[in-house]
Formats: C-alpha cells, structure tokens, sequence
C-alpha cells in the first residue's frame, strides 16, 4: 500500500467514542490464549490489516488484538482477533 | 485440536457437458422408442434397457450388477438427428450471438477492451464478488460494433423470436447455422464473456447428445389392471426418439426442406418440453387425460418441487392435527386429546419381565377398548395387527423379546406445535388426558407461547418413540421448564384476558365473602382450609378478596411491586397508595395491593418470575393452575359484561365534547385561513404545505384527547372495559374513547387522507377543501355512529393497517428464515464460548456476558441487586 502524507489531522478511530480499546498481545499471552481456549490461532476470530483500527495500532499479519469493550451486562467484555492479510 | 470433521465440500463448479462428455458418462445409446416386449421385460437399447438400472424385483441392472433399490441408476443418450437448442439458455444464445462476427466468430471488441474486461473480471472472480455487470457491459459494447474489425464483415441484425427462433435479416438461423458460429470463438473470447472455455463452451448449449435419465429417476407403476404406466419423462422420451426416427428416416429418403424443418421444429418442441413444459409461448405437452405433463422443470421448480417440498420440507408419522379450543380445568402442562386420536397413535413398548403383564393387559384390551394395543411386532419381526377377535388370542402369546404399539394414554408426554414455530417455545411437551370429543384442549394461560386462539386455530401433536426422546421432551421441552422466555428473560405463561380481570376484581374490592362463597372460590384448588376470618358481620365470619386469594400463594413468598393499575404519581404513597396499586406480598400472605396484570400476566407477572427463579417450575406450575382457576370463579362471582350502556356518557358530558371538537374545528379553520393568507409561521426544516398539515394533525389529536379525558372522567373503575383497560386484561382507554367520545383522525402512511379524486378526496367535498372533515377527521364515536364520508375514511384507514400486517409478515418471516439459516449449527459450548461446526470460536464468551437470558431478570443486569436486597432486606428484619 502506498504510504500517505501524514498531516497530522488524520482522523484517528481509536479516539471515537464507539471504538473500542485495540492492543496487540505478545507471544507469551496469545499462547496463554490458544491453551485455555483449546484452540490454534486460525480458529480466532479474525481482523484485516487493512482495518482502520489495525492500521492505527500498527498490527502486522499473524498478529492477535485484544479487544476491550464495555458491556452492559458485564461491564468489560474481552475479545481477541487474529490480523489476517 | 485438529479439528476432526466430516469431509468438506472444497468447491462447487457449474458448467454446461459436453457432447462428449455426454457420451462417456452413458452407458448406452438408447434406439427405439419402445419400453417392454411381449412378455414384459426390457427391450435393449430402449427406454428400459436394463443397463440403465433396474426398478422390477426380480431382474440385475446390467451396468453394476445391483438389483432394484440397490443399483442407483445409470444414464444413457440419444445421438439427435439435427441439433437442437437447450430453452434455458435460450436468451444467452441471443446475446452471444449479436456480441459475435457472423462469419469469423470473433467476438466485436477491440483487443485492448478485451483486456481490460479480463482483467476486471479476474479482480472480481479473486474477491468472490459477482461479475454480472461487467458480463452485461461486454455483451453491450460488442453490440454496437457495426462491422467486424477482424475480418471486416458488415454484421446484420439478429431477431429473437421466442422462445427458440433467431431470425438473421428475414433468414431463419438453424441450430447448425448458431452452432457452427460459436464452435468458431476462441478460448480468449470466451474469457471475456465470463464463460470458462474448458467448462462451458457456448457451442455446447446446442444440443447434439441428449442425456436419457435412469430408470431409477423414471419408474413406471403397474396399475391394479396389470397396466403398465410410464412416467412423464418416459412418454417425453419416446416423443423424442420416435420424432429423431422419422426425422432421420425422411432426410434420407431426401425429403424436401419443408418437411425437414417441419420435424427439426417438431424435434425442438419436444427436447424443450423435456426441459421444462412451462415455456412461455410453448403449448405445454399433455397427458392423454389433457393434464400436463411434470418434466425435468416442474421436478424441481415450486413449493412442492425437489427442493421446497422434498428436501427443505418433512412428513413424519406417529403425528395429529386438529382444532384447538380451551379448557380452563386442565393442568397447564396439560392437552385434552380425543379419544379417536388417542386410540390411532401407538408408543412401541419393548416387552421385558418387568412389563409384561402389562403388556398382555393391553393387548388384551384390543385395539378398541382404549387403552389398548394396535400392533404386535414377533422376535422374528413380523407384523401382527390386533383385532377385537385375536386380541385375547394374541395377549397369551406374547413372549419377552417382543415389541407391542400401545395407545397413547393419560400422562403420556408428547410434543404440541403450531405453526408458525418462531421460537422454542413453539413446540412444547404436554402430558396426554384422553378426553372425549374432537379437538385438542389447552389451558389458555398458555396460549401466549404457542400466540394461539381459539378461532378456529390448529395444532399438531407429535408422539415421541423411544425413551431418549421421551427424556428429552419431559427434561427440556415440559411446559414447566419454558414457563420463563429466553428472550427477555420473564414469564411468557401466565394470565391473559378474564384471568387478570377476575383476580383484579377479586383483590382489588372490599367485599366481605362469607364463609360458603369462601369456599366456592376456592374449590377448584386443593386448599381445604380457610385461614383466621377478617372479621364478623352480623355475628358471621368474612374474608376478604386478598386473603382468598393468599391461599394459593406458596409460603415463604416476599415481594413488593407497583400494579399495572399504578397512575405513576410524582411521589409514591406507597402501601397508602389510594388506587390499592402498591403491592406487599409477605410470607405468601398478600398484605396490600391489587392483583393485575403486573402480577401474574404472560410477559409481566413478577409473581411467576420470582416463583420460577427462588422456587421451583412445579411451584410456579401449580400457581398458574390454581390462579388461573380462582379468577375464573372470582369473575363469575360477580359477573362481568359489556355492552352498549356502558359506552353511554351524559348529555352534559356530550355537550362538553362537542364544544372541544366545535372549538378544534375553528382553530383548524383559522389556521387554513392564516396559511391562505400567507401568515402561518413556518416551521424549522419544513415546507408551508407541512407545517399546515402538521399543525392541524396536533390540534386535532388535542381535541380527540382532551374529549377521551371528559369521556373518562364519566367512565370509571365501575365500567368493566376501564377495569379491563387499567388492568391490563384487554383493550385501552383508547379503544373506549373511539367508542365512547370520538374516534379521530383516519391516517395513511401517518398523514391525513388526501388521495381520491382531482383536488379532492370525495364529491361530497370542495376542490380544495382542507378542513378536517374532507381530510379524514372522524368526529362521531362508534356509538354514535359515523357518517358515510366519515365510514369511507375509516375504512381507508383500516385497510392500511391489514395491508402493513400481511406486508410484515412475508417480510419478517423471510427475515427471520435467513437468520436461522446463518446461525443454526452455533453453539454454546461447556466452557462457554460460542462456536460453529468446524470449531471456530464465534464469541469467547456467550453475549459478552455468559448470562442465560432465559435465568436474567427482564434482561436487565439486576440479578445482583435483587440478592443484595434479599439479603439485606432479611438482615433487617
Ligand atoms: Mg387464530
Ligand atoms: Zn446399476
Ligand atoms: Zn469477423
Ligand atoms: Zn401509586
């Protein structure tokens, strides 16, 4: 993808209200994950590079986002993603 | 985990076969038209060739050695004497046609668009998005090519006449003529039309082979007479061959062109009726008897083709249907069955030492004296049907290892349905009560799950064959165990209608009930105790309503809560509550308040929802029945009607009214006169034409409301449609001012009626007349009656409101059908994420939350509050 100009007034998506907290998880943790899920990493929910988001937090392919939302219910709700290409 | 799953389907590929491909996959030629010899077997190389499957007992397919049901069929082909077109390609031809060179075949693009169109197609084919509108744009831009640019042709017009007639400059375009045409393009070209030149070639839609189905796909039925009668498929194939024959016998005699075309047009007709006999501009093919003929089309198009009638849809047996009316004396959990169906459906009971005495006794009984038995199926597998003369016979020899199919009888659980089944609890476990008469019987309480009435409504009825499924209807599916919806977390069982107004009535009064009407009330449940009299009257105990009423309450019941019939004031009295609206239950006694809707109606009751969360289903079981029984004596007690009367309001009060609506109608008559003059104030974001409109739709309803509100003030607690209103039992004070003051404003599409003729709604009004009255205002009630322009708005109205019901329902039923289609296979799994079949996680944790809505209260997050109260309130006292 072609670099753009940065212009420092770049609307920055992790700023608005109704996104929530993204942040990529080491090594250490995705493993953590993937043994107390059972699972491999392909049976993650996934997420493109190409997401605005992603893109905002720098993640790179094979990269897993945890994703903190508010909830209602339960107050914070964690979800991971697995950046895809 | 890898994950270990049944095989996958990789891809799916379409394309057309080709004539070769055709001829591989055929184990045959098929020849002569005829079926059977003499003696009645298989003619080779006929329709029934025996290579193409077998479908008689008897006799092995030749191809695979397989007898019938074994060997699956094979396909064999006709050589056709002259190609013919496929009809369900038919416009595809047109386009390619004028898309093409007429003599060199190439298709009418620059090689640079060519390209281009490639490469666009290729992007979208990798992002598996459509490529029809590019295909369109091609077929478009070829088409305007006057000459071709390659071998400099002048191209003609091609005419399409349907359904398979291409028509070049007055010159009739034969099948050999367009299929010479497209055998001439080239791969590239292909390409760039969205067709794959190895899968489906153009030249390939012109039909050379046809495929003969197998037999299997075909069979003929041997009718009571010995006849044989073919299917519909085998009469269109022998049209076919026996047309291929005498088309074949004629050109080599060298018959004149006129006769050859004649037989190809015959020809055609036939291979396209094949294909599908409902061509439009085509005369269907006919039976004998004049009934079309089902060809491969009609196989699978429609509600009860292959895929809607016999692939997405079921029939089952061990099933009944019939009309559903109520019986309040039923057990909720309960269905009055009749006897005649009670005595047709079996549960096939295993016959083991533990059972067979009892076993014997049901078979004994016979198939007519209910509960008896209809069939003994022997160890060795045979069938025995029961009769009244073999029953006794059969009793004693019945042996351990047998197996009897025994009526259905009381207590036996079985599954109830009706249609549509939007949720789970559509379809419910019931306990069986064999009564007399012919239809199903239902406790109304649980109408609200099933949304059933009794106008005539049916259900189904399914009886479960083994133990598993018995099990698993009376764990999972018992109306006790869905008393609570899962999707808003409350009762959807409970109440409804005179439940609410009965026990209102009951509770809500100061009436003194002496000691025989006591009893009265509470003799349907099994309470055999009055508790300590409210006081004495004339030297005789009395109760009052609430304290029959606590008789069915379990113990140990604490609750407090606003009744439906609360006015919200600003500042709550709470138990001094002057309406009796503020409701104290303690240790199952009910101290104040009036039992209403709030109390134990489907959807609302916080009685039911406390009993089914700090209780038991059998306790919250037991209350429905026994409310539900008590309210119906309470209002019969008292009687409960309505009718003309109490729709009467004073001449005063009417007086009052008609000044409102007099005085409404000058405002709405001055604001048209200060929008005619051109000084009405517009309003912000709106035309002057709306704000008219919307200024006189606010007047008009303030006058409509304000003449409910003299109306209501005539109309009290002593009037039972404003019982029934404010109880929540049925109706609203709306419904009673449209029938007691004025039913307002006719609505379509939320504005005021303005459709009807040139500048008016009706000729009994100006052109041009926006008042009230032209516009759809009904000023009279439906007591008084409404005038004729009045009735006709009405009715406009009206029918609005059942055009948009039967518009929803298509439309949320097509919705709701693509939504279960993309979630059925998730799951909760048991370390409560959410997954689909191959595993994948959908959500870590179920909504967010892993809360079971069915367990939340009213799908609010309050379960946390409503301990800490429970506890602390104890800690209190
Ligand atoms: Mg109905
Ligand atoms: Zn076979
Ligand atoms: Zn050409
Ligand atoms: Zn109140």
């Amino acid at each position: 993808m072609k670099e753009k100009e940065i212009t420092g007034r770049e609307f920055k998506p992790l700023d608005h209200v109704m996104v929530p907290r993204h942040e990529i998880i080491d090594e250490a943790e995705i493993n953590k994950i993937l043994a107390e899920y059972e699972i491999v990493k392909e049976q993650m929910p996934k997420i493109r590079v190409s997401d605005p988001v992603a893109l905002e937090i720098k993640a790179r392919v094979g990269d897993v986002v945890r994703i903190i939302r508010k909830s209602q219910t339960a107050d914070k709700a964690v979800f991971y993603r697995l950046v895809i290409a | 985990m890898v994950i270990a799953a049944p095989k996958r389907i990789k891809q799916i590929k379409f394309g057309l076969i080709s004539p070769k491909e055709f001829r591989k996959m055929s184990v045959t030629r098929v020849i002569t038209a005829d079926t059977y010899d003499d003696d009645g077997f298989p003619i080779e190389m006929g329709l029934m060739d025996t290579r193409l499957g077998v479908i008689d007992p008897g006799l092995r397919c030749k191809t695979c050695g397989g007898r019938a049901g074994e060997c699956p069929g094979h396909f064999g082909h006709i050589e056709l004497v002259a190609p013919v077109i496929h009809v369900g390609f038919a416009k595809l031809i047109r386009k390619v046609l004028r898309a093409t060179c007429r003599t060199c075949g190439a298709l009418l693009l620059t090689i640079d668009q060519k390209k281009k169109y490639v490469e666009q197609i290729k992007t979208l084919r990798r992002m598996g998005q459509p490529i029809e509108e590019i295909v369109t744009e091609v077929f478009k831009e070829a088409r305007k090519a006057g000459t071709c640019q390659y071998c400099g042709e002048v191209q003609q017009e091609i005419k399409f006449e349907k359904p398979t007639t291409y028509v070049e400059n007055e010159h009739k375009l034969m099948p050999t003529d367009i299929r010479a045409r497209l055998e001439k393009m080239t791969d590239e070209d292909i390409e760039v039309i969205g067709m794959d030149p190895h899968n489906a070639r153009p030249e390939w839609i012109i039909l050379t082979v046809l495929p003969v189905p197998p037999v299997t796909m075909r069979p003929s039925i041997t009718l009571e007479s010995g006849q044989r009668s073919e299917d519909d498929l085998t009469h269109k194939l022998v049209d076919i061959i026996r047309i291929n024959q005498r088309f074949q016998e004629n050109r080599e005699a060298g018959a004149p062109q006129l006769i050859i075309e004649d037989l190809w047009e015959l020809l055609q007709y036939h291979v396209t009726t094949f294909i599908d006999n409902a061509v439009s501009g085509v005369p269907p093919a006919r039976h004998r008897s004049g009934r079309p003929l089902k060809t491969l089309s009609q196989r699978l198009k429609g509600k009860e083709g292959r895929f809607r009638g016999s692939l997405s849809g079921k029939r089952v047996n061990f099933s009944a249907r019939t009309v559903i009316s109520p019986d309040p004396n039923l057990r909720i959990f309960e269905v009055g069955v009749p006897l005649e169906i009670a005595k047709e459906l079996t549960i096939t009971l295993n016959v083991t030492p533990r059972n067979i005495d009892e076993v014997k006794e049901y078979v004994r009984r016979g198939p007519e004296n209910h509960p008896g038995a209809n069939y003994i199926v022997r160890a060795d597998g045979r069938r025995v049907k029961i009769t009244d003369k073999n029953s006794t016979e059969m009793a004693d020899l019945v042996e351990l290892g047998w197996k009897v199919d025994r009526q259905i009888k009381d207590k036996d659980v079985v599954l109830f349905n009706r249609q549509p089944s939007l949720h789970r609890m559509s379809i419910m476990a019931h306990e069986i009560k064999v009564l007399p008469n012919k239809t199903f019987r239902l406790n109304p309480a649980v109408c609200p799950p099933y949304n059933a009435d009794f106008d005539g409504d049916e259900m189904n009825m399914h009886i479960p064959q083994t133990e598993e499924a018995r099990a698993e209807a009376k764990i999972l599916m018992h109306v006790a165990e869905n008393i609570l919806s899962p999707r808003f977390g409350g009762p959807i069982i409970g109440g409804i209608h005179d439940h609410i107004s009965g026990l209102f009535l009951l509770t809500n009064s100061k009436d003194k009930i002496n000691k025989v009407d006591a009893l009265e009330l509470l003799a349907k449940s099994e309470i055999r105790e009055l508790p300590e009299p409210a006081g004495k009257e004339n030297k005789r105990p009395y109760w009052t309503g609430k304290q029959i009423f606590s008789q069915i309450l379990p113990k140990g019941l604490n609750l407090e809560f606003k009744a439906e019939i609360c006015e919200q004031c600003d500042i709550c009295k709470g138990v001094d509550c002057e309406h009796d609206a503020y409701v104290v239950i303690k240790d199952g006694v009910l101290e104040t308040g009036s039992i209403d809707e709030k109390a134990i109606g489907a959807f609302k009751s916080v009685i039911l929802d406390k009993l089914m969360k700090e209780f038991n289903p059998q306790i919250a079981c037991k209350f429905i029945d026994d409310a539900t029984r008590l309210s119906i004596r309470g209002i019969m007690r008292k009687g409960f009607s309505f009718g003309m009367d109490d729709e009467y309001i004073p001449p005063e009060a009417q007086n009052h009214i008609n000044e409102e609506l007099d005085k409404a109608g000058d405002k709405v008559e001055k604001l048209i006169a200060a929008y005619k003059a051109g000084e009405l104030e517009q309003l912000p974001g709106r035309t002057i034409n709306e704000t008219l409109e919307m200024e006189i739709m606010k007047e008009l309803s303030k006058a409509r409301d304000s003449t409910g509100d003299i109306a209501g003030r005539h109309l009290g607690m002593d009037n039972s449609a404003v019982i029934m209103a404010k109880s929540g039992a049925r109706g609203s004070m709306l419904n009673l001012t449209q029938m007691a003051a004025c039913v307002g404003q006719q609505a379509v599409r939320g504005e005021r009626i303005k459709r009807g003729y040139a500048g008016r709604t009706l000729p009994h009004f100006d052109r041009g007349d926006l008042g009230s009255q032209a516009h759809g205002f009904v000023r009279a009630s439906y007591k008084s009656g409404l005038s004729p322009t009045e009735y006709f708005f009405h009715a406009i109205g009206g029918r609005e409101g059942l055009v948009d019901t039967a518009v929803r329902t298509s439309q949320s039923g097509y919705l709701q059908r693509r939504l279960v289609n993309a979630l059925q296979d998730l799951e909760v799994q048991f370390d409560g994420t959410v997954r689909d079949t191959r595993k994948m996680i959908i959500q870590f944790k179920y909504g967010e939350d892993g809360i079971n809505p069915m367990n939340s209260d009213f799908s609010k997050p309050d379960a946390v509050k409503r301990i800490i109260k429970s506890v602390t309130g104890k800690v209190k006292e």
